[in-house]
């Protein structure tokens, strides 16, 4: 159970049977006033957000969020499908969902799912994962004269820019937070 | 060094300029009122009891309390022929945080023999007008971007007109319905004290504990607030000086904070025997943190002194 006291961003409440984030949050007092708890509220299933303000007698249930290691299995019309190692229980999670973690997403990558009782919210991907270079200009060797890196084609089909060495074919490294190339992966 | 401590020697030293105008804000005010002939006085930060105020928490100490502001101790004093006193002094009121708000910050508090609540505006004006002159700011500030003219007179404005001219509902009806805090905080206090600082007056007797009803019109209080750039600056009122009356408001703040599940603070009955003696008055308490924020031109408390909480 929160009290109003601890209200703060990214607190994750359960209101009305429903989980929300806190996304703004600030303290007012007018003078020998009440305590204002005011917050800007993000519901997590829908995306759909509002101000609201609490006193200090409200209390709130945390929200029922947990993570589940899953492994990701195929795309199917404009749906993602994920699945429990153990169970081989198989949960669907909207583009909406996966956002920019869809840039990748490769066959069988472990990823965590977070659920709201038993409905997929989100996810979230590994810090690094390792991807497939499809499409890049060759390398002019000895040309230090266009620029440190190039745009290249990853198999998920998210262009990346990667140092000019880099050939169709090889593997790198990908940070997954910055969506950023990090290193060339020798198989 | 770790990466911590370097970001924490950073955070201090980026607040030198503040805490160096702080110091100056100090002793400014000091010397105005050494030169208005008021005595400074010390009384205890930890006392047995706390006004009982619906909506202001102590923090225990022992079996005792960290006060919420001298006030008792001042009035006890005034009653026993104290006339003019002034204190600067850490107070402590429990759970509120945000960026005007510290759990302990520096509270003036002052008052006066003979005055009412419209000659301690005057008496605010100046205060505020020398303290800008010893810091060499001249009469016209700027805080967040907009210019604020410190020359008297500045606007004065009763809670009743405010309501109307940025709410839909009467102050009555707001208190009502218990959204008055709320109305206040999100459509009120944005507006006032931009362009002038301004005086908000007359607020409803029950928001009003221990301030004197007005002769004229019984329902509100002779209270007023100073807002400057939006900050809520200072309260003030004539003093409530009836002792009857002063044990029925108590009671009814009791009563709140018995509904609001809050500790119930005893009457605190040596500051009630005491106001039989006490003069016709004004008092005024003023956060001095926030007088730095609008000198210093920031919009956080945390700017202006040296630790927060969190940063011990």
């Amino acid at each position: 159970m929160y009290n109003a006291s601890d209200l703060k961003k990214g607190l994750k409440i359960q209101i009305d049977g429903e989980p929300y984030v806190v996304i703004a949050f600030s303290f007012a007092k007018p003078g020998k006033g009440q305590a204002l708890y005011r917050c800007k509220l993000r519901n997590m299933i829908n995306g759909s957000q509002f101000d609201r303000t609490f006193r200090s007698a409200d209390t709130f249930q945390p929200a029922n969020l947990r993570e589940k290691k899953m492994q990701y299995l195929y795309p199917e019309e404009g749906k993602y499908c994920f699945m429990d190692v153990e169970s081989y229980e198989q949960v669907f999670l909207t583009a909406e969902q996966v956002e920019d973690a869809r840039n990748f997403l490769i066959d069988n990558l472990e990823v965590e799912i977070l659920f709201f009782e038993d409905r997929p919210l989100g996810i979230t991907l590994p810090n690094f994962v390792e991807l497939t270079v499809v499409k890049a200009d060759p390398w002019v060797k000895g040309d230090t004269v266009s620029g440190k890196s190039k745009p290249v084609t990853l198999e998920t089909g998210y262009l990346i820019q990667a140092p000019p060495f880099i050939g169709e074919g090889e593997k790198i490294r990908v940070d997954t937070r910055t969506g950023e190339y990090m290193t060339r992966v020798k198989d | 060094m770790s990466e911590n401590s370097e970001n924490r020697k950073e955070v201090l030293t980026r607040r030198k300029d503040a805490l160096q105008m702080r110091a100056s804000v100090i002793r400014a005010i000091r010397d105005f009122f050494t030169n208005h002939d008021y005595l400074e006085v010390e009384t205890p930060h930890r006392i047995p009891v706390p006004a009982p105020e619906a909506h202001i928490d102590a923090t225990a100490s022992g079996n005792w309390f960290l006060h919420t502001s001298p006030e008792l101790c001042m009035k006890r004093m005034l009653a026993a022929g104290y006339h003019r006193i002034f204190q600067i002094c850490r107070c402590f009121r429990h759970e509120e945080r945000g960026c005007l708000h510290l759990p302990e910050f520096t509270l003036l508090e002052w008052y006066r023999k003979d005055i009412d609540y419209r000659e301690m505006m005057e008496e605010c004006e100046d205060m505020i007008i020398s303290v800008a002159r010893y810091l060499g700011r001249g009469e016209v500030i700027t805080y967040q971007g907009r210019q604020i003219d410190l020359q008297r007179s500045w606007e004065r404005i009763s809670v009743r007109e405010v309501f109307e001219r940025y709410s839909s509902m009467s102050p009555e009806e707001a208190l009502k319905d218990d959204l008055f805090d709320e109305i206040m905080v999100r459509d009120i206090e944005p507006h006032l004290g931009w362009g002038k600082p301004t005086f908000l007056y007359d607020y409803p007797v029950s928001l009003g504990a221990m301030a004197k009803t007005k002769k004229d019109d019984p329902t509100v209080a002779e209270r007023f607030e100073i807002y400057i750039g939006s900050l809520e600056l200072a309260n003030a009122f004539s003093e409530l000086t009836d002792v009857n009356e002063q044990r029925q408001r108590f009671a009814r703040e009791q009563q709140c904070r018995r509904s609001l599940g809050k500790t119930v603070y005893p009457a605190p009955e040596k500051f009630l025997d005491a106001l039989d003696y006490m003069p016709e008055s004004a008092g005024a308490a003023l956060g001095v943190d926030r007088l730095v924020m609008i000198f210093a031109n920031t919009p956080a408390i945390d700017d202006v002194v040296a630790f927060t909480p969190e940063e011990l």
